[in-house]
């Protein structure tokens, strides 16, 4: 009988699932994923994971708990840092643990540590550790890892020429306004914790674009102005990617979705809108938590659009005083 | 150069002496109050965590008696402290401050610029030198620590309690005025002296419990109420589990290998938690596991609202309540924490200690 692992659909799913899916594949080992965010494992979430926690991870809680009676392992991986003198978010560091303490009834966790901070020798070991749960050997392991990997870079490829995570749905038609959807992958991603924000932006004939979709070493040259480098290698790219489309004026607004209480987020908005407000690109937030209305996300999406559609339609950008009128 | 510094509970005191006698001109910020705060909350992120808040604050009001240059430690991850100097430069810069910032960054950054940013700061020219101030810091700090160790310590033990802050208050005005190491050191040894003659209860065995968590709710009284006042009031006798002491030990003297006190937490909290998880979440785990060997009666966990390790870090405490018996509390601080329910909690778990001790002592 084959082992069956699961993989929670939360979290990094948005950013390393094809990876992960390949690389179990090629061991030959059955995975399991749980279902897109819905109500109930919502609620489940909510229900084991301490209150102070945010949205996704308490999201992430409720797909370990519908997993947890379907499966044999469960995959969780302890990212720590995936680039040289870089870090993940705390929470990511504690993942696996909070978890494990929270939750009773568990199978077996997976949680091959990722470090990367100093070299990239521990990923090999990661790669190894995973694979001995499945009596592979260390190179066979290491072999399917490479082979998922080549599958994996010619996915991000996809992405790069602007299809979406997690299937790769194209986006290509013209629109008239391109709206900077930025955020975490586990908030902008998710269907149900961002009600759809994506579908609703392109009903709207706003196109999307994430900075997922900009390649690593523009958002990096981007933000080598600031004073400080940027140690959280998921914190650079969002920064990165929204100097990068701001500097080059290839976008007209930035909706930022953040889930309440991000630690990262409370740093990387307050850098991104002071950027936006010197250029005066419109900047708007979006908060959401367990208990975000729809209809309130739907009223500001709305009005963040017409007040873009006036702003073209009915500015005339002569200058008053020296000065741009939307400018500050 | 006008220095000034943010306030982190007695670190002003060590830091003005210590400025001074290297031939500083220092402006330490005026003690938190309400206005710190509010200036504070106008003027940062909304969702940011209350320190940087308070520190705001801090600067603002210094900058207004004249400080024009500002001193702070930096870090690299990964928990957010990293960015406070980035944030806090864009923030005064925007309300038209013209300040200086001088951030000692660790030395994984680049030694070049810690060593200008050291010597530009405390006036001196070589290494040697920084050798002899840090001595000097040392002494300064690890006695400002000791009398607030000591003056805790009174508290649970005095026959009448008042008598200790009627003491540290004193202290408190005097600090403002003596000037330079030599003052500052006399003036500790007094207080001192007239702490250990107040008078004590005799076979009286206080409550104890451990203050674990983020080190500056542990250590601000502004921000954390006055906990440690508060319990001594009752009668408990606290310990924190992080000092400045203990931060410039294992960060600074005993660098690159850290202290032994704090590698003890990292082994205590092993079993738990093996990696580190940001700020001092696994310091937390491991300190609340070693008050509960040393036979503490309970720990009380302070943060600030949303601090991303101690929120990795109470799953985890919850669990150590659960495997060990161990009571532990967790009280969440931010810039709408009303006070009165603050001391209902504190009463309500000290009520909670000093009944399990009545059971024990049944059975």
């Amino acid at each position: 009988m084959k082992d069956k692992v699961g993989i929670p659909r939360g979290m990094f799913y948005y950013d390393y699932y094809i990876l992960w899916e390949n690389f179990f594949n090629n061991l030959g080992v059955e995975i399991v994923l749980s279902p897109e965010t819905n109500k109930d494992i919502l609620d489940k979430g909510v229900h084991a994971c301490v209150d102070e926690a945010c949205l996704p991870v308490k999201v992430f809680h409720g797909h370990v708990d519908y997993l947890k009676d379907r499966v044999d392992y469960i995959f969780i991986p302890k990212f720590i840092s995936v680039y040289r003198r870089e870090y993940c978010c705390p929470k990511h560091l504690g993942l696996p643990d909070m978890v494990r303490h929270s939750m009773k009834g568990l199978p077996e966790l997976i949680k091959p540590k990722v470090d990367l901070k100093k070299s990239n020798r521990d990923m090999k070991r990661a790669i190894i550790h995973t694979g001995k749960y499945f009596n592979k050997s260390a190179g066979a392991a290491i072999k399917a890892f490479n082979k998922a990997q080549n599958r994996f870079q010619r996915y991000m490829e996809s992405i790069r020429q602007g299809a979406m995570p997690i299937h790769g749905i194209k986006y290509d038609e013209y629109n008239p306004s391109q709206i900077l959807l930025l955020g975490h992958s586990y908030n902008i991603y998710d269907r149900y914790i961002n009600m759809g924000i994506v579908d609703k932006l392109r009903a709207n004939d706003a196109g999307v674009i994430t900075v997922e979709m900009l390649d690593t070493h523009t958002m990096r040259k981007h933000t080598s102005g600031l004073s400080k480098r940027i140690f959280w290698t998921h914190g650079q790219r969002i920064v990165g990617g929204a100097f990068a489309l701001m500097d080059e004026g290839l976008i007209d607004g930035i909706i930022y979705i953040s889930s309440f209480g991000c630690g990262m987020d409370s740093v990387l908005m307050e850098l991104t809108e002071r950027r936006a407000k010197k250029l005066g690109i419109p900047f708007t937030i979006l908060t959401i938590d367990e208990q975000t209305g729809e209809a309130g996300i739907n009223t500001r999406i709305e009005a963040f659009l017409d007040m873009l559609k006036w702003r073209s339609k009915d500015e005339d950008n002569l200058p008053t005083h020296g000065e741009y009128i939307h400018s500050r | 150069m006008k220095i000034t510094f943010p306030h982190m509970g007695n670190i002003y005191i060590a830091g003005k002496a210590f400025l001074e006698a290297l031939g500083q001109e220092v402006i330490p910020p005026p003690r938190c109050s309400r206005r710190t705060l509010e200036l504070g909350i106008k003027h940062s992120p909304e969702t940011i965590c209350l320190p940087l808040k308070i520190m705001i604050g801090n600067f603002i009001e210094s900058i207004e008696k004249g400080a024009d240059t500002i001193l702070l430690v930096g870090s690299c991850g990964p928990c957010r402290f990293g960015f406070y100097s980035i944030l806090e430069e864009g923030i005064l810069r925007d309300l038209g401050y013209d300040v200086e910032f001088i951030v000692y960054e660790p030395i994984g950054e680049g030694i070049n610029k810690l060593k200008e940013n050291v010597f530009k700061t405390l006036n001196i020219t070589n290494i040697g030198e920084v050798l002899k101030a840090a001595r000097l810091g040392w002494r300064l700090i690890h006695k400002a620590d000791q009398i607030t160790e000591l003056a805790n310590e009174t508290r649970a033990y005095a026959k009448d309690s008042s008598r200790v802050d009627l003491i540290i208050n004193n202290y408190h005005r005097k600090v403002e005025q003596v000037f330079g190491e030599e003052e500052m050191m006399d003036l500790m040894d007094k207080t001192i002296n007239s702490l250990n003659k107040v008078e004590r209860k005799k076979n009286y065995e206080p409550i104890r419990i451990g203050l674990i968590g983020e080190i500056y709710t542990l250590i601000e009284p502004f921000v954390n109420f006055d906990i440690e006042r508060r319990l001594g009031h009752m009668g408990v006798l606290v310990e924190k589990s992080l000092t400045p002491t203990i931060w410039l030990d294992h960060h600074v003297l005993k660098f690159p290998f850290g202290s032994r006190n704090e590698k003890e937490k990292h082994r205590l909290a092993r079993p738990y938690l093996k990696t580190l998880v940001g700020g001092h979440g696994r310091e937390t785990v491991g300190a609340a596991i070693g008050y509960e060997k040393r036979g503490f009666d309970g720990a009380i966990q302070l943060l600030p609202l949303n601090c991303m390790p101690e929120i990795v870090a109470k799953p985890i405490l919850n669990r150590i309540n659960r495997d060990l018996e161990f009571p532990i509390m967790t009280l969440i601080l931010d810039e709408m924490t009303g006070e009165a329910g603050f001391i209902t909690r504190l009463e309500a778990f000290v009520d909670l200690l000093n009944r399990r001790r009545e059971e024990d002592s049944v059975v």
